[in-house]
C-alpha cells in the first residue's frame, strides 16, 4: 500500500467515524423532542393553564398552579441570581484583575459550577427549610439562584476581560471615575455576552427539579405565596409522571412540552445575540 | 515664538512594577500652543513619558513616579492634585481608534455629561463645534445616532479627538495617533493637528521623523529611557547637538 492510499484511508475512516458518532448525538436529540411534541401536543390544550390540578385519579384539571409557581420561582432565583453574578463577574474582571483573590473565586466558581444541582437542593434544605420547619417558594428560588450565581458571574467575567484595555483607558482620559468607566462604557461592549449568559442560566435552571424536591416542594393547590410550598412545573412532572393515572402522564407530557419549548427559546434568543454581537464588529 | 510654558518637567525617572526604570532624570520645557513631538526608537520611553503628563500610569498597580511635572506651576504628582480634575483638563488620543460601543453623538457627548452638562440643546451645540472642529462634521452630520463602529479606521480617529476636543482641553496628549491608518486620512490628522495649535498645547508621539518635521514646533529625542536632546525641530532636524540624534535622524539606527 502507497503512502497515498494510505494516508486517504485514514482520512476517510475519521472522517467517517466522526460523522457516525454527530448523527447518533443527533439521532437521540430528534427522538426525544420528537417523542416529547408527539405526545405533549396531544395533550395541550387551554385548559391546562387556566385550571388547577383535579383531585387525584379524577379525570380534567390543568396545571395553572405548577406554571404560576414555576414562573415566580424563577424570576425570583433571576432577580437575586443575575445581581449578585454580574457584580461578582465585575469585581473579579475590575477591580480584582490579576489578583489571586480573583484567580482562586474563579476557580471555585468553575467548581460550583459542575457541583450536582441536587447537592444545593440538599444544602438549601438543611440551612433553610430544615431550620424554618417548612418548605417554602423562598428556598427553592435561593436553590436556583445559587445555582445561577457562578454561571453568570464566569460569563459576566469572561466578557468583560474581552473588553480591550485601550477603551477603559480612553474613558479614564477623559476624566471618568472608574465606576462610570464600568457602567457606562464596558457594560456596553459587553452587554450582549453578558444578556446571553443570563439567558443561558435561566435556561439551565428553569429545567431542575432536584434542588426543587427539596426546597419548594410541591403544592397541589394555587398558591402565590412565596413563604409556603409552591408547585413548579419540573416537580409536577416527576410526580405525575410516576403516578398511577393516565390522565397525570398526558399532562406530564404536554407540561414537557411546554417547559422545552420554553428553554428551547431562551437558548434561541441567547445564540441570536452572540450572533448578532459579532455580526455588527 | 512666545516661551509660556505649560508643562516643566523636572528630574522625572519613571519606574515600572517590578522595578524597571523606564524613564531616566528627564527634563523639558513643554510651550504653550506649540506642537511638541517625542520621537525615539523603540521602546525608547516616549510613550511612557506621555502618560506621565495624564498620570495614565497611576491605573496600575506598582508603578512608581519621582520628580516633578509642574502644570500651570502646579506639581501634577502632589496630594492635593484631583487626577479625575486633571484628565478632564488633559486630553488623549490613543494609536488604535477607542471609539465607545454607542452612537456618534454620544460618543462625543460622552465627556460633557461626565461634566455635568445635560441639557440636549447645550449637548448639540457643542458636539456640533466638536465635529467642525476636528473636520469630521460634513461626514457625519446625518447619521450622529448611527453606531460610532460605522465609521471607518481615519473618522474614527477624529471622532476620538472630536471627543477630546469637545471638553475643551488645554492639552491633548496623542500618542502615534496615525501609525493604524492609511497616507489619506493621516494626512487628515497631521491637518488637524497643526489647525489645533493655536487653541491646544499638543504633545505627539511618533516613530514617523518626517512627521515630527512636519508638525511640530520642538522636539524631544529619546533612547533607552534618556532624553538625549531638546530642541527646536528645524533645529533638531538641521544642525542636531548630540552626534545620536544625528544618527537617528539620519537612518543609520532605529
Amino acid at each position: 500500500m502507497t503512502r497515498e492510499q494510505k494516508r486517504k484511508i485514514e482520512g476517510f475512516t475519521a472522517m467517517t467515524l466522526s460523522t457516525l458518532a454527530a448523527f447518533l448525538g443527533l439521532f437521540w436529540l430528534v427522538f426525544i423532542l420528537g417523542d416529547v411534541l408527539v405526545h405533549g401536543i396531544k395533550a395541550l390544550n387551554p385548559g391546562l393553564f387556566m385550571n388547577d390540578p383535579a383531585p387525584a385519579g379524577v379525570e380534567g384539571g390543568g396545571l395553572r398552579s405548577a406554571f404560576v409557581g414555576q414562573l415566580m420561582i424563577t424570576v425570583c432565583a433571576t432577580l437575586i441570581g443575575v445581581p449578585v453574578g454580574v457584580l461578582g463577574g465585575t469585581f473579579l474582571a475590575e477591580y480584582a484583575r490579576g489578583k489571586k483573590t480573583a484567580r482562586i473565586i474563579s476557580v471555585l466558581s468553575d467548581i460550583m459550577v459542575s457541583v450536582p444541582s441536587i447537592v444545593i437542593g440538599t444544602f438549601i434544605y438543611a440551612v433553610l427549610v430544615k431550620p424554618l420547619g417548612h418548605f417554602s417558594g423562598w428556598a427553592g428560588a435561593i436553590a436556583l439562584a445559587i445555582i445561577m450565581i457562578p454561571v453568570v458571574l464566569r460569563t459576566t467575567e469572561d466578557m468583560l476581560t474581552l473588553v480591550p484595555w485601550t477603551l477603559r483607558e480612553a474613558a479614564f482620559a477623559l476624566g471618568a471615575p472608574y465606576y462610570k468607566v464600568i457602567i457606562q462604557v464596558v457594560y456596553r461592549g459587553a452587554s450582549a455576552g453578558i444578556l446571553t449568559g443570563i439567558l443561558l442560566s435561566i435556561a439551565r435552571v428553569a429545567g431542575e427539579t432536584a434542588p426543587l424536591l427539596f426546597t419548594s416542594f410541591n403544592n397541589s393547590f394555587f398558591s402565590v405565596d412565596m413563604n409556603k410550598p409552591i408547585a413548579s412545573l419540573t416537580v409536577t412532572i416527576f410526580q405525575y409522571a410516576m403516578g398511577p393515572y393516565d390522565s397525570w402522564h398526558k399532562q406530564a407530557w404536554a407540561a414537557s412540552l411546554v417547559i422545552t419549548i420554553s428553554i428551547l427559546m431562551l437558548t434561541v434568543i441567547g445564540r441570536l445575540l452572540i450572533k448578532g454581537r459579532h455580526g455588527r464588529r | 515664538m512666545n516661551a509660556q510654558t505649560e508643562f516643566e518637567v523636572k528630574g522625572l525617572n519613571f519606574h515600572y512594577a517590578g522595578n524597571v526604570h523606564a524613564l531616566k532624570n528627564i527634563s523639558l520645557p513643554v510651550y504653550k500652543n506649540n506642537v511638541t513631538a517625542l520621537i525615539g526608537p523603540s521602546g525608547c520611553g516616549k510613550t511612557t513619558l506621555l502618560r506621565c503628563f495624564n498620570r495614565m500610569h497611576d491605573l496600575y498597580p506598582g508603578n512608581r513616579y519621582e520628580g516633578e511635572i509642574l502644570f500651570k506651576k502646579e506639581n501634577i504628582f502632589s496630594e492635593d492634585i484631583d487626577v479625575i480634575d486633571l484628565r478632564s483638563r488633559i486630553g488623549m488620543v490613543f494609536q488604535k481608534p477607542t471609539p465607545f460601543p454607542m452612537s456618534i453623538f454620544d460618543n462625543i457627548a460622552y465627556g460633557l455629561r461626565l461634566k455635568g452638562i445635560r441639557k440636549i440643546s447645550d449637548l448639540s451645540e457643542r458636539v456640533e463645534r466638536a465635529l467642525n472642529h476636528a473636520a469630521l462634521w460634513d461626514e457625519v452630520k446625518d447619521k450622529l445616532h448611527a453606531s460610532a463602529y460605522e465609521l471607518s479606521g481615519g473618522q474614527q480617529q477624529r471622532l476620538v479627538i472630536a471627543r477630546a476636543l469637545a471638553v475643551e482641553p488645554e492639552v491633548l496628549l496623542f500618542d502615534e495617533p496615525t501609525s493604524a491608518l492609511d497616507p489619506i486620512s493621516t494626512a487628515k490628522i497631521e491637518d488637524l493637528i497643526v489647525n489645533l495649535e493655536k487653541d491646544v498645547t499638543i504633545i505627539i508621539v511618533t516613530h514617523n521623523m518626517q512627521q515630527a518635521a512636519r508638525i511640530s514646533d520642538w522636539t524631544g529625542f529619546m533612547m533607552l529611557g534618556d532624553l538625549i536632546e531638546f530642541d527646536r525641530t528645524d533645529k533638531i532636524f538641521t544642525h542636531p547637538s548630540q552626534k545620536l540624534t544625528e544618527d537617528y535622524i539620519t537612518g543609520r539606527f532605529g
